[in-house]
């Protein structure tokens, strides 16, 4: 019983990493047609902010106050670095997605290999605020408290992002360019502004799946990013691509199969188990869970 | 006449390459017939027929897929468990190695066609993932996991083995990115692949005009990836091992940039672009640890020691200026396999709303 109640707690919190970035890729691409392989990118970005605002702020004694001011540097980071990317590789090439796309696979390529060039290849150590790494014991299983913070957030950036769709203007007009972005051209509204935003959003996400992914390894490392998105596509293909809540769901069961399958079958059958998920999905609901488009 | 003159020409010069007391400083390490430059040069020809192998899926059928990797990882893996760990002799081993690089592009490809699009693209994906994932857990201890599976070098004959035969594998690698070559240009012209290029253009069509486009879809898929395992075996035999590294994504995402660096949808540039992505891949590395990149000051000489990010920053500048990669140079402008194939990635569903 308490193994079944550790796993399943780890496994929503690895689901929740996935949701972070999957949620992003799966706004960009509903509202714009583009798979973003530089996703991977903004989570590294993020993630090596937050350490090297770490190894900057010594002046700061405290751990918890030094990570909590850091992770805000390094999400901010991320958050910018995904608008520029926007701004200067993205919206020249408008209404080319096949460009679009291939600039986002260089930039994935060239941003890793960045950031392997300048801090090595290496895991790096982030200060961890020491009760992160100590345990709460729920139904007599010992649970390591960051999985906690992890499905919090990701609680808080779904309802967030939700709210923030159903409630405001530009969240309206980013429902409507994901159902029709012609006609809310065609409506007089200048959608890019909402490119521009969703990839922000986006960036800030994934930033966050970065800082938590320090927190839940104890590391960051250059090729990370990458790894956790191949499982992120494979999240937001089984949700469903552009439908959020879709992402959510195919997020936590990934999340759990992932573990699950590691425990009880054998390890590494976890990642098996999880693409033939997919693969079934695909076969059976071409469109996702959500049916919202594939 | 000129079709079948400049081919041949290209060849036979590059089959007298090892023959040539040529030394050209900067370009290479050694003198051109030194087996160090003749690896390298091998390489490159590998490359091309590979790149050219995903060009016939992504160029030529409008079929974008992420798992290339899968099948060029057949080639190695397969003809180098089957001689290694399983002590099989040359010949059955290369005839394992083709029963499975048949059969499984067969099986898979069938499964995947049932989907279009992106979602094809994340199928072939999951197809890839799954062998990646499998060759890490090294199974039995067959594939070498993380480390990779070195060759056993007694089953080969003695002409293949030895620093100083590097020449006969320049030819083997010669050979086969000639025989891709001359297979993709008749198989693009052949009628079937007349309807791969129009299932490229507009399936829809395809369809009206009576014909199912699923078996050419299936018929390209099928030869372009057993074409690539055949890549794989002559890697295997000219690297004398495998390394996880062409299990992985990453490694399908450097033969469309290939692809594209080079000319989407046509012969030489998809070859040229195998070619110049492997030499830039090798050779930015030695340059990083030139003199003159070491005395630059280290904002410069950090970035300009990462191969990946000299490449991956060209290509970005390439989609940029000049999308229809070194096959459009000089003439400019947006090529148009691109645009077909754009419009068949964006096929969805009658109803669907994104434009």
């Amino acid at each position: 019983m308490d193994t079944l109640v550790l796993l399943t707690i780890t496994g929503l919190g690895l689901g929740a990493m996935y949701f972070l970035i999957a949620s992003g890729l799966s706004l960009i691409y509903g509202l714009m047609g583009v798979l973003n392989f530089a996703h991977g990118a903004f989570l590294t970005v993020g993630a090596y902010a937050t350490w090297y605002a770490e190894t900057k702020l010594t002046g700061i004694g405290s751990v918890p106050l030094r990570f909590l001011v850091s992770a805000l540097v390094g999400l901010a980071v991320g958050a910018v670095f995904a608008a520029l990317v926007e701004l200067v590789l993205i919206r020249p090439l408008y209404n080319r997605h096949i460009e679009q796309v291939l600039v986002t696979v260089g930039l994935g390529l060239a941003t890793t290999a960045l950031v392997q060039a300048i801090w090595g290849a290496d895991a790096r150590t982030v200060a961890v605020p020491s009760w992160a790494g100590d345990t709460t014991t729920i139904l007599g299983a010992a649970i390591p408290n960051d999985r906690f913070v992890e499905i919090a957030t990701a609680i808080v950036v779904l309802v967030g992002i939700q709210a923030f769709l159903r409630k405001t203007r530009y969240g309206l007009i980013i429902r409507a360019g994901v159902e029709n972005r012609a006609m809310v051209t065609a409506l007089g509204i200048d959608v890019r502004k909402a490119f521009t935003l969703v990839f922000a959003i986006g960036g800030l996400a994934a930033a966050l799946a970065g800082v938590l992914s320090g927190v839940y390894f104890g590391t960051v490392e250059p090729a990370r990013g990458t790894s956790l998105l191949i499982f992120a596509f494979i999240v937001v293909v089984i949700g469903g691509l552009g439908s959020i809540g879709g992402s959510a769901a195919a997020a936590v069961v990934v999340g759990l199969v992932q573990q699950y399958a590691n425990y009880y079958a054998s390890s590494g059958l976890g990642d098996l188990s999880v693409v033939l998920l997919l693969g079934i999905v695909l076969l059976v609901r071409p469109r996702g869970l959500s049916g919202a488009f594939a | 006449m000129r079709r079948v003159v400049i081919p041949v020409a290209v060849l036979v010069g590059l089959a007298l390459v090892p023959k040539l007391s040529l030394d050209l400083p900067y370009v290479f390490n050694g003198p051109v017939s030194s087996p160090g430059t003749l690896q390298l040069l091998a390489l490159c020809l590998v490359f091309a027929g590979v790149a050219l192998t995903y060009d016939l899926l992504f160029g030529f059928t409008g079929l974008l897929s992420f798992g290339h990797a899968l099948y060029f990882a057949t080639g190695v893996y397969v003809a180098d468990v089957a001689m290694t760990k399983w002590h099989w002799d040359l010949g059955p081993s290369l005839a394992l190695t083709a029963g499975v690089g048949l059969l499984l592009p067969l099986v898979l490809g069938a499964v995947s066609l049932r989907v279009a699009g992106i979602a094809f693209a994340m199928v072939t994906l999951a197809f890839a993932q799954a062998g990646s994932i499998l060759v890490g857990k090294n199974p039995d201890g067959l594939t070498g996991g993380e480390e990779g599976l070195g060759l056993d070098f007694h089953k080969l004959p003695e002409w293949m083995v030895g620093v100083l035969n590097t020449k006969n594998l320049y030819w083997l690698a010669l050979g086969y990115a000639a025989v891709v070559f001359v297979v993709a240009r008749w198989a693009v012209e052949s009628s079937p692949g007349r309807v791969w290029q129009a299932i490229r253009e507009n399936e829809l069509r395809v369809e009206v005009l009576g014909l199912r486009p699923f078996p050419f879809k299936l018929g390209a898929f099928v030869l372009s990836s057993f074409l690539a395992t055949a890549g794989g075996v002559i890697y295997l035999f000219l690297i004398g091992g495998a390394t996880p590294q062409v299990t992985t994504a990453s490694f399908t995402l450097t033969l469309l940039v290939m692809v594209v660096i080079g000319g989407t949808g046509t012969t030489w540039g998809a070859m040229l672009g195998g070619v110049l992505y492997t030499y830039l891949d090798h050779r930015l590395g030695a340059l990083a640890d030139s003199g003159t990149v070491q005395d630059l000051p280290s904002v410069l000489k950090t970035p300009l020691s990462e191969p990946l990010f000299i490449l991956g920053t060209l290509f970005i500048l390439l989609v940029f200026f000049l999308p229809g990669g070194l096959a459009a140079l000089g003439k400019g402008g947006r090529p148009r396999a691109l645009r077909r194939i754009e419009r068949a990635l964006r096929q969805k569903p009658a109803g669907e709303g994104v434009a």
